[in-house]
């Protein structure tokens, strides 16, 4: 037997034996299933998507009502998904990078402090701390005739937070679209410093000139809007608040939670990167007469970040998917809906097929984004 | 009194270990001095107390007059005038070879983008690199790079440069193109002190020698005496070692 003594070939026959085996596998999960779900009158396939959920959506970024379909309510768990999802991944960066750096700063105090945030943080598990921050919605926070305003504009109560907020006109509307523009400008800036860079040896302003399109384009819209300039305050009417922005117990929890977690996982990163930093570039900075600060933000973490953004999209993705433990506390996310249209409807498969698609894409989307943009920061080498 | 460094009675420990012993040690402006001696015995130490990359128990070090001491100010303003060549270069791999040599100039000294090209395009033709410009660091040969960390001190225009084994990291074939843009430094009547075994080097350049072992100086003296009548024994041995 030559064939097996190659040991690439060995190799080869163990991968076949092992996706056969697999294939094996849900094969016979899947047709166990289905005739159990066969005997109960249960129809295969995704047709029941369009029929009647019957029933309500705590909160919605689309328009829901209990006569609309299993589609509608389940986009509109996608949506809740991927709003605490996005939220909660820039705070928790954000939050995390000033966490890690303070880790490491001379003073004493504010170092051990930050490393006491990670310590306890990271070592408490996750659905605990749910619990905790929707127990002080629930349960300490006071009802919203009461509610707690800690700053103009801020109120808390068991209802949840609501904050003052632009009016409802369509200037304000589209500043986010405009935001967006501003990021599509930094890009073009850029590319076009790189070019004049290697044409004339000068580069040109990137922020500046970004920054002057956001205002300009802005104010440009701001007049020709007619200068609005109404914000909307909360107001009490009867049992609830009106205006402003409101953000659930459930949603404010789950974020809390989410954000302050993974923040501790991304200082724990963000720490490790700038210490992976050579220690002959803080000298050569330093030796340079550069003060402390810059040689941190010119120097280290710019290097720093490069080593952290792998390890950095996997805590990206990490939020994402415990953002899944949202049920615990009743905030209507993607698993939430589907298990509810699952008790419903009894369509297991479809469903779990559906959820396990839905957080795929979400994960590979993810780590597409966040790869192209590590490959454009990865040290040029010969 | 031209003293522009003055090392008085500098000792200094690592914990428990003294990695210097009682130095004493001036230079003036424009001298040239080469330290030499075994591995561990304190050279590298002792040229990174005068720009403070490392601090000193006890003596004293002064630059143009000034004493080093934990005041911040007096430490940036010193680095500004005392440029620094690594052994491993530590060119920043993040920034390309013209940003590595105007981020100085720009942030330490603020001058403005267009200044500090003017300065980094000036140095990089000295040490023969303008083509490599917009390359990175990681795109470089050895030999090139430690010119381009030549470079990027100049840029600072420093008036005492400190080498710490500048050419012990390189290839053989890459010794000789960094040795000669020392040289041509040292022509131009730059302040020097430099940490090397470039025999050769230290005796066209050098107008002292100082023969360092378990972080004391055992010898200084010219390098005609230097290299032909040592007194110690411990240099004789060393010279015996390294020349043969
Ligand atoms: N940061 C440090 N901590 C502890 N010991 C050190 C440190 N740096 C250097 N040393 C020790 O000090 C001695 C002198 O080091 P160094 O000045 O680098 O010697 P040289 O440059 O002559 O080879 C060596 O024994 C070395 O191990
Ligand atoms: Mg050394």
């Amino acid at each position: 037997m030559n064939f097996l003594k190659s040991e690439k070939n060995r190799e080869y026959l163990w991968q076949v034996l092992f996706t056969l085996s697999i294939i094996a596998f849900f094969t016979f999960i899947l047709r166990n299933t289905q005739s159990a779900l066969d005997k109960q009158g249960i129809a295969s396939g995704f047709s029941f998507l369009s029929q009647e959920a019957g029933f309500e959506i705590g909160e919605s970024i689309i328009d829901f009502f209990s006569d609309d379909t299993y589609q509608l309510a389940l986009l509109s768990g996608f949506l809740n998904t991927v709003k605490v999802a996005f939220i909660g991944n820039i705070l928790a960066l954000a939050l995390g990078f000033i966490v890690g750096v303070t880790s490491l700063s001379d003073n004493y105090l504010v170092a051990k402090l930050s490393k006491f945030y990670v310590e306890s943080i990271r070592n408490i598990p996750l659905i605990l701390q749910l619990f905790f921050w929707y127990s002080i919605f629930t349960e300490v926070f006071p009802s919203v005739r009461s509610a707690l305003n800690p700053i103009g504009g801020v109120y808390l109560s068991n209802r949840g937070l609501y904050l003052v907020s632009f009016s409802d006109h369509w200037f304000f509307n589209i500043l986010p679209l405009i935001g967006i523009l501003s990021v599509v400008a930094f890009f073009f800036f850029k590319k076009r410093s790189i070019k004049s860079l290697e044409r004339t040896g000068v580069a040109r302003k990137i922020f500046l000139p970004t920054l002057l399109f956001f205002i300009l384009v802005s104010f440009a819209l701001w007049l020709v809007a007619g200068l609005p300039r109404e914000l909307s305050w909360p107001t009490l009417a009867g049992f609830n608040f009106e205006g402003g922005v409101h953000l659930s117990p459930e949603f404010s929890s789950l974020l809390i939670g989410l954000v302050l977690y993974t923040s501790a996982f991304n200082a724990e990163i963000v720490r490790a990167g700038i210490l992976s930093v050579d220690h002959g570039q803080w000298e050569a900075a330093s030796s340079l007469g550069l003060n402390k600060n810059q040689t941190l933000s010119l120097i280290v973490i710019p290097q720093a970040l490069r080593v952290a953004i792998p390890p950095l999209i996997s805590q990206v993705l990490n939020l994402t998917k415990n953002s899944s433990l949202a049920v615990a506390i009743g905030y209507p996310d993607f698993v939430s809906v589907a298990n509810t249209s699952l008790n419903i409807t009894g369509q297991a498969v479809e469903l779990v097929l559906l959820i396990m698609l839905v957080y795929l894409s979400i994960s590979l989307s993810t780590s597409l984004v966040m790869n192209i943009y590590n490959r454009s920061v990865t040290l040029k080498e010969r | 009194m031209n003293q522009v460094i003055e090392i008085k009675n500098l000792s200094k420990w690592f914990d428990d270990f003294q990695v210097l012993k009682d130095i004493n040690l001036n230079v003036k402006k424009g001298e040239k001095i080469v330290i030499c001696g075994p591995s561990g015995s304190g050279k590298s130490t002792l040229i990174r107390c005068v720009n403070r990359l490392e601090v000193h128990q006890e003596g004293s070090v002064r630059v143009n007059g000034i004493e080093l001491t934990d005041n911040v100010e007096v430490i940036e303003s010193t680095r500004k005038v005392v440029g620094m060549v690594f052994q491993h270069f530590n060119l920043f791999p993040h920034l390309t070879i013209l940003e590595n040599l105007t981020l100085a100039p720009m942030w330490a000294k603020k001058l403005n983008k267009n200044e500090a090209l003017e300065i980094a395009n000036k140095y990089l033709d000295i040490v023969q690199i303008a083509d490599q410009a917009h390359k990175y660091p990681g795109q470089l040969s050895g030999g090139q790079k430690q010119r381009v960390a030549i470079a990027r001190s100049l840029c600072l225009k420093p008036e005492i440069m400190l080498f710490d084994e500048p050419t012990s990291a390189l290839d053989p074939e890459m010794v000789k193109e960094v040795l000669d843009v020392m040289t041509k430094l040292a022509e131009e009547g730059m302040t020097m002190i430099c940490v090397t075994h470039e025999m050769g080097f230290a005796k066209q350049v050098a107008d002292r020698m100082v023969f360092m072992d378990e972080g004391k100086i055992v010898e200084e003296s010219s390098p005609e005496e230097f290299f032909n009548n040592p007194k110690s024994e411990r240099t004789k041995k060393f010279l015996n070692q390294i020349l043969h």
